[in-house]
C-alpha cells in the first residue's frame, strides 16, 4: 500500500520550523469550539476539529436526510500516519492466528461471499462529549460524530470460517494500514470477543451508500459492528487475526473503557474502581429542525423533526416537549430502516405565544431503554445520550 | 510552502491517474488522496517554539485548540500522558515549559 507522502517524510522534507514559517493554509485565530468549515479529498465543508490525523464532524442540517450523504460523514482517525492512497491490485485481506488455514483475500475475492445490506447508525464514542460537565480532554465532538449510512459488505463469520477457527479461540482483533507517526504510539488495533465477532450481522463493508467507500472512511473495506460504538469499525482494513488468549493492546486495554457501573457513569469528577471496553451504544435522540437558536414565526404551524436510534433494537416511542418538559405528546415515527438504523420523527406544532422555547425529545426502544434528563459524566466523555434542550425563540 | 508545492505537483505529474477531484485521484481499482495543509498557528508566547516542535511529530497543532480550557494540573496530566503513554521524547525541563505555556494560552484562567 502505497503513502505518497507520510507525516515523517513531511516533516523531514521541510523541516518542521520552515513550515511552521511556510504553511498558512487555514484561516487561524480562532477560539476552541468555534465552527471552522474545512474540505478534505472526497468530504464536503464539514467541522474541523484537528487535520492530523483528521477529525472532521458533520454539520446537523445533513440529518435531515434519511441516509446521511458520504461526502458529509464524519471522519475520525487517531493516528496520523493515515493511508492516502490504496490500490487493489496489491491490496490484500489477511486471515490468520488460530486457525487452520490462514488464507489471503483479494477485493474481488472477498466481494465473492454472500452479499448483505442494511443500514446502521455509525457513532464515535466520544459523540457529544463537548456537552460534558466538567470538561474532560479528548475530541470535543458537539452532536456531529454519527451518521446513517447503508452498508454493503460480506459476514465476518464467513470469511472466518473459511480459515477454520480451531478450538480455543476466544476473541479476533482487527489492523487496519494506518500507523503510529513514531514507534512509540500503539498501533491502532481493536478485537471483538469471539461469539460476537461470530454475530449474522457484522460484515466486513465494501460500499457506502451504494458507492466505494471513501478513503478518509476506510477505503476499501472496514469491520461494520452494528449497534456498537465506531471504535471498532476499524477502516482500511488489512489483517483479522483470530487469538487464543485475550488482546491486550492499548485501544482495548487502556483505551475506550467506560466505568463499570449500571450507566457507565460516574460521579462528575471522580475516577472508576473498575472499567470495561466500551461497547452498546446508548439511546439517543436529537432535535434537527427547528436548529437550535433559530426563530420561528408566531401562529405558523411548524413540524419539529429529529432522529432517534438505540444500540440494536428498534425505537418504539419518541415523546416530545415544547414547554422544557412540562408536557409530552407523541411524535409521528418515519420510515423503519431497521433495527441498526435511526428512525425520524416528526411533531406538528404551533407556537401561539411569542418568546423562547424550550424543546426536549426523548426517545425509548423496544427494551425500554431511554436517555436520562440529568447530566451523565465519565472521565473519558463516552455514552452521551442526554435528553438535550433546543432553544429557540417565536417572534 | 515553496518547498511543499513542487513535491506534491511532482506526485500529480507522476500519478498514472485522472484527478477528479480536489485533492483526490481514483480509478476503479486504486484511490489516491492529498490531505489539506495543516495549522500551525498557536498564541504567541514564550514556550510557544518548544510545544510545535514537541507536539507536532505525532498530532497537528490543532488539537491544541480544539481542547476545552483546562487547568495546569490537566494539561500537566496531558503532557505527561503524551511522554508515558505515547512515548513523546520531551525532557522534564521541556515538559514544564510545554505545560506552563498551554495553561497560560489555553487554560481556565484567561
Amino acid at each position: 500500500m502505497e503513502k505518497d507522502f507520510t507525516r515523517r517524510d513531511f516533516l523531514k522534507t521541510v523541516g518542521a520550523a520552515t513550515a511552521m514559517a511556510a504553511v498558512g493554509g487555514l484561516p487561524s485565530g480562532l477560539q476552541a469550539g468555534e465552527m471552522r468549515l474545512v474540505k478534505f479529498p472526497e468530504k464536503t465543508e464539514l467541522r474541523l476539529l484537528s487535520s492530523r490525523p483528521p477529525q472532521l464532524e458533520t454539520p446537523l442540517r445533513y440529518f435531515t436526510e434519511e441516509v446521511t450523504p458520504n461526502e458529509a460523514l464524519f471522519v475520525r482517525w487517531h493516528l496520523s500516519d493515515i493511508p492516502t492512497a490504496v490500490d487493489l491490485s496489491t491490496w490484500r485481506l489477511r486471515i490468520g492466528g488460530h486457525v487452520t488455514a490462514p488464507y489471503e483475500l483479494t477485493f474481488d475475492d472477498l466481494k465473492r461471499f454472500e452479499r448483505v445490506i442494511y443500514t446502521a447508525v455509525i457513532q464515535c464514542s466520544g459523540n457529544g462529549r463537548s456537552f460534558f460537565n466538567p470538561r474532560v480532554p479528548g475530541g470535543q465532538w458537539g452532536n456531529g460524530s454519527m451518521g446513517n449510512v447503508t452498508w454493503t459488505g460480506v459476514r465476518l463469520k464467513d470469511i472466518l470460517r473459511k480459515a477454520g477457527i480451531r478450538p480455543g479461540a476466544v476473541e479476533v482483533v482487527f489492523d487496519g494500514l494506518d500507523g503510529p507517526p513514531v514507534t512509540t504510539v500503539p498501533d491502532f488495533i481493536k478485537s471483538l470477543p469471539m461469539d460476537k465477532a461470530l454475530e449474522e450481522d457484522i460484515i466486513v463493508a465494501y460500499e457506502m451508500n451504494g458507492t466505494p467507500l471513501l478513503m478518509l472512511n476506510g477505503f476499501p473495506v472496514r469491520i461494520v459492528v452494528p449497534g456498537w460504538y465506531a471504535t471498532y469499525w476499524v477502516k482500511c482494513l488489512k489483517e483479522i487475526t483470530v487469538l487464543d488468549k485475550p488482546f491486550d493492546g492499548f485501544w482495548m486495554k487502556t483505551a475506550y473503557r467506560i466505568p463499570d457501573t449500571p450507566c457507565g457513569c460516574l460521579p462528575p469528577g471522580t475516577a472508576p474502581a473498575k472499567t470495561i471496553p466500551i461497547s452498546r451504544m446508548t439511546t439517543r435522540s436529537l432535535i434537527i429542525e427547528p436548529a437550535a437558536g433559530s426563530t420561528a414565526t408566531l401562529n405558523k404551524p411548524l413540524e419539529i423533526m429529529g432522529i432517534a436510534f438505540s444500540g440494536g433494537f428498534s425505537i418504539k416511542e419518541v415523546i416530545v416537549s415544547t414547554d422544557g418538559g412540562n408536557t409530552w405528546g407523541k411524535a409521528r415515527l418515519g420510515r423503519d430502516l431497521g433495527r441498526y438504523a435511526w428512525i425520524q420523527w416528526r411533531f406538528p406544532w404551533k407556537p401561539e405565544r411569542p418568546g423562547r422555547y424550550t424543546l426536549l425529545a426523548k426517545a425509548t426502544n423496544t427494551i425500554g431503554e431511554s436517555q436520562p434528563f440529568d447530566d451523565l459524566w465519565n472521565p473519558a466523555g463516552y455514552l452521551w445520550n442526554k435528553v438535550e434542550k433546543t432553544e429557540i425563540l417565536v417572534t | 510552502m515553496k518547498k511543499i508545492l513542487p513535491v506534491l505537483f511532482l506526485l500529480a505529474l507522476l500519478s498514472p491517474w485522472p484527478t477528479i477531484g480536489p485533492g483526490l485521484a481514483a480509478t476503479e481499482s486504486a484511490k489516491t488522496i492529498v490531505l489539506p495543509p495543516e495549522d500551525w498557528d498557536l498564541r504567541p508566547g514564550p514556550g510557544l517554539q518548544r510545544v510545535q516542535l514537541s507536539c507536532v511529530l505525532c498530532h497537528s497543532l490543532d488539537y491544541i485548540k480544539l481542547q476545552p480550557p483546562l487547568t495546569k494540573a490537566q494539561w500537566s496530566a496531558v503532557v505527561t500522558k503524551m511522554i508515558r503513554v505515547y512515548g513523546a521524547k520531551i525532557t522534564a525541563d521541556d515538559a514544564g515549559t510545554i505545560s506552563d505555556y498551554l495553561a497560560e494560552y489555553y487554560g481556565t484562567e484567561k
